[in-house]
């Protein structure tokens, strides 16, 4: 793994940190992220249950960064293999940076390399079979200018299926890296539930790798957060694989969420599928940067991507660029890209029937962001999100 | 029940005036008919009565119950027992129909001081007055009025009035863009929620869903006022000559 570090630090020193000027951090800055020290973001005191907290998991705990063995379940499970990064089997050595170094062509990520350089923390989770139930990464914090790197290195053999769940307030500054093999005929869930605390900062990304039949479907809710960019950088190698990226964000004030994906089809009749949903208020930004491309030979590729913004005023802001690229002659792409103000007219209806004004427009902020939920194929998990979202919304009101 | 007076509204935007002194009494358990030709403020006045934007009271008063109206949220009308059943339903993509009916009906019971209908009652309720509705299983569990035919909006407006349970109902044009069939399931629906000093204010262009709700009044409006106003009969005279008649008469 030192050798795969060396790499990634020389990729980053021959790429340098990402720059304002950087056409592909047009929309957001990232000094924020690359800072020396990092400054102090305030942890919310939530007396509210966590998020999959009534899902039957395998819990690994995090605190501030570090894997806490006695907060965490024993992670001895049918199916699948984990250990920590440090204790890696040699299959998750060759693995670690490989798909971090595949996705920086053509465009570059250097928070990506600046992980596989640094990060030391992190799970090695290997799928053999049908995982019983999902492996539930939580993210404590204990202290206020937390700097955190984590690296986990995935892989889900042929014809197995695992559920990775990702939340919890993870620190100050977060820098993540998912790398994710999925062999054949395998099937990769995620779902994820970024940090809440108002102040905090996050850059993540996720590399996937599909194999033939396989099956990759990721959603992503972040509510609050001060910056948050996520990347998605899929490479569909397979034929007749599956990939579905989907988020909901819901933003207030001092608020900028960036989502980033580039899928890469390689291979004939896959699908692939982009849904994103942000609600945007008080000032807060949105941004999407979605593409897709489709390499000469990936003939019957089946691309959508969607990006909609809701605006609940006219001082947030939401900036889109969607993008295709096709070297196919036999495709099916679509896109789309929107950007509105809640429905006067849905508004009035709903009052008309009695309705407060607040509570109408929490369900039409509700059924805004159903459409990238409904994205979550597992339905227990599906509703916790749901919930979730109710809750949060009513409680802002507080 | 109602009161209206004096009653003068222009639209905010174009400072166009379109009631021009509506003057109109409905008594607890009437049920009074507006016909008139197009253009004539019939809409205007129910969106004025339940609080749309985009209009300006400039002159006259509304009030239900001794409750002026016109100062008021929509929610809170609708709360005093002010429903409209809209000439167009909106369709609420995401919202699932019964999810939008019972947080109607618990946040009108919720203004009123009354308890919130649990989840069981609620269902019991609903089930019992979509059957008679003939709204099935599948519509009530579909996003609010999205993908709905003509027929089935206006039912599925009749089924929220039933949940409601208003005591001043104003229908909008239901007629509109109802076959026969689908009007006589609608009147049917509305009759029988007369009655317990319900009042009832239809809109319509033509008679013929007079034939099915039976007014007690039916008021002839043109030029954003009230022109004449007479028994059933009245229906049948614009029914047979048209307004042409009625319009010269009163100039």
């Amino acid at each position: 793994m030192e050798t795969a570090r060396k790499s990634a630090q020389d990729r980053l020193d021959a790429m340098g940190l990402p720059q304002r000027r950087d056409e592909y951090w047009k929309y957001t800055r990232p000094d924020l992220l690359t800072t020396e020290t990092v400054d102090a973001a305030a942890r919310l005191n939530l007396d509210e249950a966590p998020v999959f907290d009534a899902i039957d998991r395998l819990k690994i705990v995090f605190v501030d960064g570090v894997f806490d063995a006695g907060a965490s379940d024993d992670l001895s499970l049918g199916g699948v293999e984990i250990s920590q990064l440090k204790d890696a089997a040699d299959w998750a050595d060759d693995l670690y940076g490989t798909l971090e170094e595949n996705g920086q062509s053509p465009v570059e990520r250097p928070l990506a390399a600046l992980n596989s350089a640094k990060a030391t923390q992190g799970v090695v989770i290997r799928a053999t079979g049908k995982v019983p139930k999902p492996i539930s990464l939580i993210y404590l914090r204990k202290s206020d200018t937390s700097d955190v790197m984590l690296h986990h290195v995935i892989r889900v053999e042929k014809g197995a299926d695992l559920t990775i769940l990702e939340n919890g307030p993870a620190a100050a500054r977060l820098n993540s890296v998912m790398e994710v093999d999925v062999a054949d005929n395998a099937a990769f869930h995620h779902v994820r539930a970024m940090g809440r605390d108002h102040e905090r900062r996050a850059a993540t990304h996720i590399f996937g790798r599909l194999g033939t039949e396989s099956t990759f479907k990721s959603f992503t809710m972040t509510v609050n957060g001060k910056l948050t960019r996520n990347e998605v950088v899929l490479e569909i190698n397979g034929n007749d694989a599956v990939a579905h990226v989907a988020g909901a964000a819901m933003g207030d004030g001092d608020f900028l969420h960036d989502d980033t994906v580039f899928i890469t089809h390689d291979s004939l009749n896959c699908e692939s599928r982009q849904v994103f949903k942000k609600v945007l208020r008080n000032g807060a930004t949105g941004v999407f940067q979605g593409k897709i491309l489709v390499k000469e030979g990936a003939q019957k590729t089946d691309g959508y991507q969607m990006s909609q913004s809701l605006l609940l005023d006219d001082d947030s802001q939401f900036y889109g660029k969607p993008e295709l690229e096709i070297y196919a002659d036999d495709v099916l792409c679509s896109h789309g890209s929107t950007t509105g103000a809640i429905d006067d007219e849905a508004m009035f209806y709903l009052q008309s029937r009695g309705i407060s004004k607040v509570d109408a427009q929490d369900l039409l902020v509700l059924a805004f962001l159903a459409a990238a939920i409904d994205e979550i194929e597992d339905e227990p998990i599906a509703d916790d999100i749901r919930s979730r979202l109710e809750g949060w919304l009513a409680r802002r009101r507080d | 029940m109602l009161n209206i007076k004096n009653l003068h509204v222009k639209l905010e935007e174009e400072d166009k005036q379109i009631l021009k002194g509506v003057d109109l009494e409905i008594g607890a358990g009437e049920v009074h008919a507006i016909m008139g030709p197009n253009g004539s403020g019939k809409s205007t006045l129910s969106y004025v009565l339940s609080g749309r934007d985009g209009y300006e009271v400039t002159d006259g008063t509304a009030t239900l119950e001794g409750e002026d109206l016109l100062d008021l949220e929509p929610e809170e009308r609708a709360a005093l027992g002010l429903f409209l059943a809209f000439q167009y339903p909106v369709e609420i993509p995401g919202v699932g129909n019964m999810t939008f009916l019972r947080t109607a009906v618990n946040a009108q019971r919720k203004h009123r001081g009354e308890e919130e209908l649990s989840a069981g009652e609620f269902l019991k309720e609903i089930r019992a007055k979509a059957k008679t509705l003939k709204i099935d299983a599948d519509m009530l569990k579909r996003p609010v009025n999205v993908g709905f035919s003509g027929g089935e909006k206006k039912r599925n407006e009749i089924l929220q009035m039933a949940m409601l349970e208003p005591k001043m109902c104003i229908l909008d044009e239901t007629d509109s863009g109802l076959d026969v069939d689908a009007m006589k399931l609608v009147a049917e629906g509305v009759n029988a929620l007369r009655g317990e000093g319900r009042s009832f204010l239809v809109i319509t262009h033509y008679q013929r869903l007079l034939d099915h709700i039976k007014p007690d009044v039916v008021h002839i409006m043109a030029d954003g006022q009230i022109i004449k106003s007479g028994g059933p009969e009245l229906a049948l005279e614009v029914e047979h000559n048209g307004y042409a008649d009625l319009l010269a008469e009163v100039a």
